[in-house]
């Protein structure tokens, strides 16, 4: 009897809108963040394993810009980009040039840089201990925005519903946007690149503008996937930015498709429906426990997908061409 | 694998200063003899820092950072061979490290049987995991010609896999081995921990014994050539499977040495491994892909000169140092100190 009511109470949140925003957001954050995986890896041909960096560096930007040096948070949020946009051509002028699994290995070492200096850099980032306050801005939005939900009927909306809302607009908008770039000349272009850099050069195009190019906009996705991340936490510590969330990323885009933007945003709400409602599933063992077998979840899915569907769902077999 | 690791469309100034860099005796001279070129620059750095800090804290540093080092150069080892035979970047290797620190915690404080035959357990315990995943997943990836994004992100996946198995049955808590924490060794003015001590005579002593068995063995031969054409390899008789086998018996042998030895220096933790997974990259690159003794010197002069830049920032930024050293050495030498291009 109490396993049927326990049953019951796990249903419930389900249909809680609470549960399904807060997925939400977090879907719609890492559809921004993966689609910068995506214009790399699926179409530039370029193992960008560093893109948590780029996330950091939006949010941190962002959050210091505002917080420590007083400057508006519509000023911020462009300039935040511009800071992720400048370390990725830095890092990349260089290390863009190396066979891609050295690439690999760069930029996780130069995203583990912006890490440990968001942990080290105390008086600038707050260290372990967080930086905060710099979410007044965003807060007058939603307020704003739920006035208007509730004008249009809806007795006290969800908290988070305002951020689900702008967090998805900008995911689908920038999703429209890339997949309209890739039929323009310079996604044709960018595509040659990926299948056979000496044939691009042979045609008088420089391979390594395209490249920086590619790389640029994904360091710009992942900075205003950091704006998003920080809207959501509200406070900003290095251990949010752990190379694991590089990997989660890769994860949603193998499940959703290489080659193919809109699969992002259907891989990125699957993932994160799976990974948020398996914690209502009660197992008689501990929350730590539980974590650990959701992670094992994440783990048998990459090895069984690269196994036997390396495309992921929505992917084309012949546009892998890291796969040979 | 392509060969060409440099792309030629570089912006015109920067290709002008690069030109001239390569075109310069010195430059030459350092293509020519880059062994002799990096350990003269080695020496070089010493030399400067000794004029600013002074013999004794020069060597004193050197001495910390050895027995990290060792650690680095275990998991190197293994490593490079996996990278250089197999043509796999596994990024499971690190969790290798914390399942063989696990092994040992769980043989010589759970099991409360003496940490020798424990260090053994975990070295036999861990080589047999590589062999598994070797059998399970690795091969059979290679007969279906699988590509370097699919092996790639499968590793990561195994990474993930090992970690939360061993956060399941381990827990997150952290754990210590009974090793001696307290007593130290002094001579000529400096001060090293027991423990330390014996990571770097253990580290060093095995290291090398592998770098022999490998350069001198017909099994070390055979090693070399697959790693430079598996088909070539296979033509000439070599039974290839075996030398796979036995590539992930020292990959995963020496891994779990290193996990035993990392957990000795500090503390046993799910994490553990894959914290120090860049750096071992780190060394791997500094050696050369597929170079053994590369590993190793690469191992040991990392983790000196990350211990070095402690003498100008404070502590915590050494191991940013040590991600900056990683990116410039790929930078200016992507095959390595130690490696030759045709490696690649």
């Amino acid at each position: 009897m109490t396993e049927l009511f326990r049953f019951a109470v796990t249903l419930e949140a389900f249909t809680d809108l609470g549960f399904w925003t807060g997925v939400g957001v977090l879907a719609g954050t890492y559809t921004l963040f993966t689609l910068g995986l995506q214009i790399n890896v699926g179409y530039s041909g370029i193992l960008n394993f560093g893109q948590v960096g780029f996330m950091a560096l939006g949010a941190y930007a962002m959050g210091i810009l505002v917080v420590e040096a007083g400057w508006s948070f519509w000023l911020a949020l462009p300039a935040s980009i511009l800071v992720a946009v400048l370390f990725g051509l830095v890092v990349g002028l260089p290390a863009l040039r190396l066979r891609a699994d050295y690439l690999a290995i760069a930029t996780l070492a130069a995203a583990e840089i912006v890490r440990l200096t968001a942990r080290n850099a105390r008086d600038l980032t707050g260290g372990n201990q967080g930086l905060f306050g710099f979410d007044g801005t965003w807060a007058d939005i939603s307020e704003t925005i739920e006035g208007w939900l509730e004008s249009a009927g809806w007795d006290n909306p969800e908290s988070l519903f305002p951020l689900f809302l702008v967090v998805w607009i900008v995911a689908l908008l920038a999703t429209a946007a890339l997949a309209a770039l890739q039929r323009t000349p310079w996604g044709r272009v960018l595509r040659a690149v990926r299948e056979d850099e000496d044939a691009a050069r042979a045609l008088g195009k420089s391979t390594l503008a395209y490249k920086l190019q590619s790389l640029s906009i994904a360091a710009a996705l992942g900075a205003i996937a950091g704006w998003f991340l920080a809207l959501n936490l509200s406070f900003l510590t290095p251990q949010a930015f752990e190379p694991l969330i590089t990997f989660l990323g890769y994860g949603v885009l193998v499940l959703g498709g290489l080659a193919n933007y809109w699969g992002i945003a259907i891989g990125s709400i699957i993932f994160w429906t799976v990974q948020e409602a398996t914690r209502f599933i009660e197992l008689p063992i501990s929350a730590e426990k539980e974590a650990a077998v959701r992670f094992m979840i994440v783990g048998l899915l990459l090895i069984l997908l690269m196994a036997f569907r390396p495309q992921g769902m929505f992917g084309k077999r012949e546009e892998m061409a890291l796969g040979d | 694998m392509e060969a060409r690791t440099v792309d030629r469309s570089v912006a015109v100034p920067l290709r002008s200063l690069r030109s001239r860099w390569r075109h310069s005796r010195l430059a030459r001279l350092a293509a020519a003899h880059p062994q002799r070129a990096g350990a003269l620059a080695l020496l070089a750095l010493v030399v400067v820092l000794v004029a600013l800090e002074g013999p004794h804290e020069v060597a004193q540093r050197s001495l910390n950072g050895l027995s990290l080092g060792a650690v680095y150069a275990l998991g190197a080892v293994g490593l490079t061979l996996v990278y250089g035979i197999l043509k796999l970047v596994n990024f499971a290797h690190g969790d290798f490290l914390t399942f063989g620190a696990y092994m040992a915690f769980l043989m010589s404080v759970t099991w409360g049987l003496p940490l020798v035959p424990a260090v053994l357990f975990a070295m036999v315990t861990t080589a047999a995991l590589g062999v598994f995943f070797e059998k399970a997943m690795w091969g059979p990836m290679r007969a279906r010609k699988a590509g370097l994004l699919q092996l790639l992100l499968m590793s990561i996946g195994l990474a993930f896999l090992i970690r939360n198995a061993i956060q399941y049955g381990f827990g997150t808590e952290i754990r210590t081995l009974d090793v001696n924490k307290t007593d130290v060794v002094r001579f000529l003015g400096l001060r090293l921990g027991v423990t330390e001590l014996i990571v770097i005579v253990v580290g060093v002593v095995v290291l090398v014994a592998v770098g022999l068995l490998l350069r001198l063995t017909m099994l070390g031969k055979r090693m070399r050539a697959l790693a430079d054409d598996p088909d070539l390899a296979e033509t000439a008789g070599i039974d290839t499977e075996r030398i796979v086998l036995y590539t992930w018996l020292f990959a995963g042998g020496l891994a779990g040495l290193a996990g035993v030895l990392a957990g000795a220096l500090t503390t046993v933790e799910p994490e553990l491994g894959f914290g120090l997974l860049l750096a071992i990259f780190a060394a791997v690159i500094l050696g050369g892909i597929g170079d053994a003794f590369g590993a190793l010197a690469g191992g040991l002069v990392l983790g000196v000169v990350i211990e070095w830049s402690t003498l100008f920032v404070a502590d915590q930024w050494k191991l940013a140092i040590g991600f900056a050293v990683l990116i410039l050495v790929l930078i200016v030498r992507p095959q390595g100190i130690f490696g030759k291009a045709r490696t690649l």
